[in-house]
């Protein structure tokens, strides 16, 4: 219970901080405070996404069904933070580019992505069988997850994308003020916090409900 | 173990047996093929035959071909759930040579189809073409790309029961990549946007096409044996 406060004291402060102690960015001006809230999501559903295909490589290999149940956790997760991120992100775009939505590249990648994940979900749904529903979605999930970077990393490479990039890649730098920097970072670490607790809460809860199945199966 | 040449060989023979069997009844091309030309009538009729717009023709091409794939490239598989085949082709075969076998026996169906719909579909609505090799490129690998992902697919819809719907759900997302890449080649190769986008978007197909057969290659064994 204790670093739950803790997180939860963290989050308000980063809240607080990105309105108050911030100030608005170059360029993106007030609109640009949503960074603090758009860019861990993001960063989340990455992380998320990733452990879910290591998990599935694992059940793989392995063929123990806690692979399938962290990897249905983590790409929930990750679905969650996907939402968040495009949300987040078609806010920022009706403030910077006056409309909530016109398919930049960036836009159009995170769509894909939340369109795997809903037919992973679809796929998951329509097979009753615990071991063969774990396999064929560990195979479609290794499979997905292989054509993302065509769509995000290739796509906004090839189509050109107005979307922000946080490293300049030409000076090698980092494009944010000190004072932005802190909280930037506060707010990445509070959101991969938040992550490790909703993933333990969430498996805690497949756990048990595999527990109730196997003991119906008796 | 490794042996492309013993696959390869296991493979055609597969592919000869698939072919053997769809000329007996030919329902899986003439599903596929009474599919294209319905949405091309479809389309043609509704639309008119004087487009200049490439940004729709372009599109539209790839809704037929990629619709018309998912209405029959899932047989493949299927079939040999309902026949109940699959135990004797796992037996006869391993699992890469199998997955060989029916790649070969898609591309072949789905070239087929193009063949004949892209050449209906280019007089049906007076297209002109400026890049035709470019134009051939497009469509030839992003018939290989899509017949290429949709092979392993296939087999986790016939593995999930069947369910009929399942097919499209699973490959939209999975091909959307290749369908952006493919449509923005024949984009530009009828003579919309700059010609000089043609050969990153070619090269974007063929690169899909690799990893498409690569990932299909070293997951298939794990959704062929139980």
């Amino acid at each position: 219970m204790f670093w739950q406060i803790i997180l939860g004291i963290w989050m308000v402060g980063v809240i607080i901080a990105s309105f108050l102690y911030m100030p608005a960015t170059q360029g993106l001006g007030e609109t640009g405070r949503i960074l603090i809230y758009h860019v861990p999501s993001a960063w989340i559903a990455v992380l998320a996404y990733l452990m879910a295909m290591v998990n599935s490589l694992g059940y793989l290999r392995q063929g123990d069904l806690r692979w399938d149940r962290q990897a249905q956790v983590n790409a929930e997760l990750g679905t969650i933070f996907c939402i968040l991120a495009t949300v987040t992100g078609a806010i920022w775009s009706r403030g910077a580019w006056g409309q909530y939505w016109n398919w930049d590249p960036r836009q159009t990648s995170i769509t894909v992505l939340l369109m795997i994940y809903a037919a992973y979900f679809v796929l998951r749904s329509a097979i009753p069988d615990a071991d063969r529903r774990a396999r064929l979605a560990a195979v479609y999930a290794i499979l997905a997850f292989l054509t993302v970077p065509f769509l995000v990393f290739i796509v906004p490479r090839v189509y050109v994308s107005l979307h922000p990039d946080l490293i300049n890649l030409e000076n090698r730098s980092f494009d944010m003020d000190r004072k932005m920097l802190v909280v930037f970072l506060s707010s990445l670490l509070g959101f991969t916090g938040l992550y490790a607790w909703m993933y333990k809460v969430q498996m805690r809860l497949e756990n048990l409900l595999y527990a109730i199945d196997m003991k119906r199966g008796e | 173990m490794i042996k492309p040449l013993r696959w390869l060989k296991q493979g055609l023979a597969i592919w000869r047996k698939d072919l053997r069997i769809e000329f007996r009844t030919r329902y899986t091309y003439s599903a596929l093929v009474m599919f294209a030309i319905t949405t091309l009538v479809t389309v043609s009729f509704s639309i008119g035959g004087f487009v200049t717009d490439t940004d729709i023709t372009a599109a539209l091409l790839w809704i037929i071909l990629f619709f018309s794939a998912m209405a029959g490239l899932a047989r493949t598989f299927v079939a040999e759930e309902e026949t109940g085949t699959a135990t004797a082709l796992k037996m006869a075969a391993q699992p890469e040579p199998v997955l060989l076998g029916k790649y070969l026996f898609n591309v072949t169906i789905l070239l087929s189809l193009t063949v004949l719909v892209v050449p209906l579909f280019i007089m049906m609505l007076n297209l002109s073409i400026a890049l035709p090799l470019a134009f051939v490129a497009a469509v030839v690998l992003g018939s290989l790309g899509l017949a290429g992902a949709s092979t392993i697919l296939a087999a986790i819809v016939a593995k999930a029961g069947a369910k009929s719907s399942l097919m499209t759900v699973l490959a939209f997302p999975v091909l959307l990549p290749l369908l952006f890449a493919a449509i923005s080649a024949t984009r530009a190769a009828l003579g919309g946007g700059l010609a000089a986008d043609v050969t990153a978007d070619l090269l974007m197909l063929f690169f899909y096409n690799g990893v498409a057969l690569a990932a299909s290659l070293l997951l298939f064994e794990y959704v062929w044996n139980e």
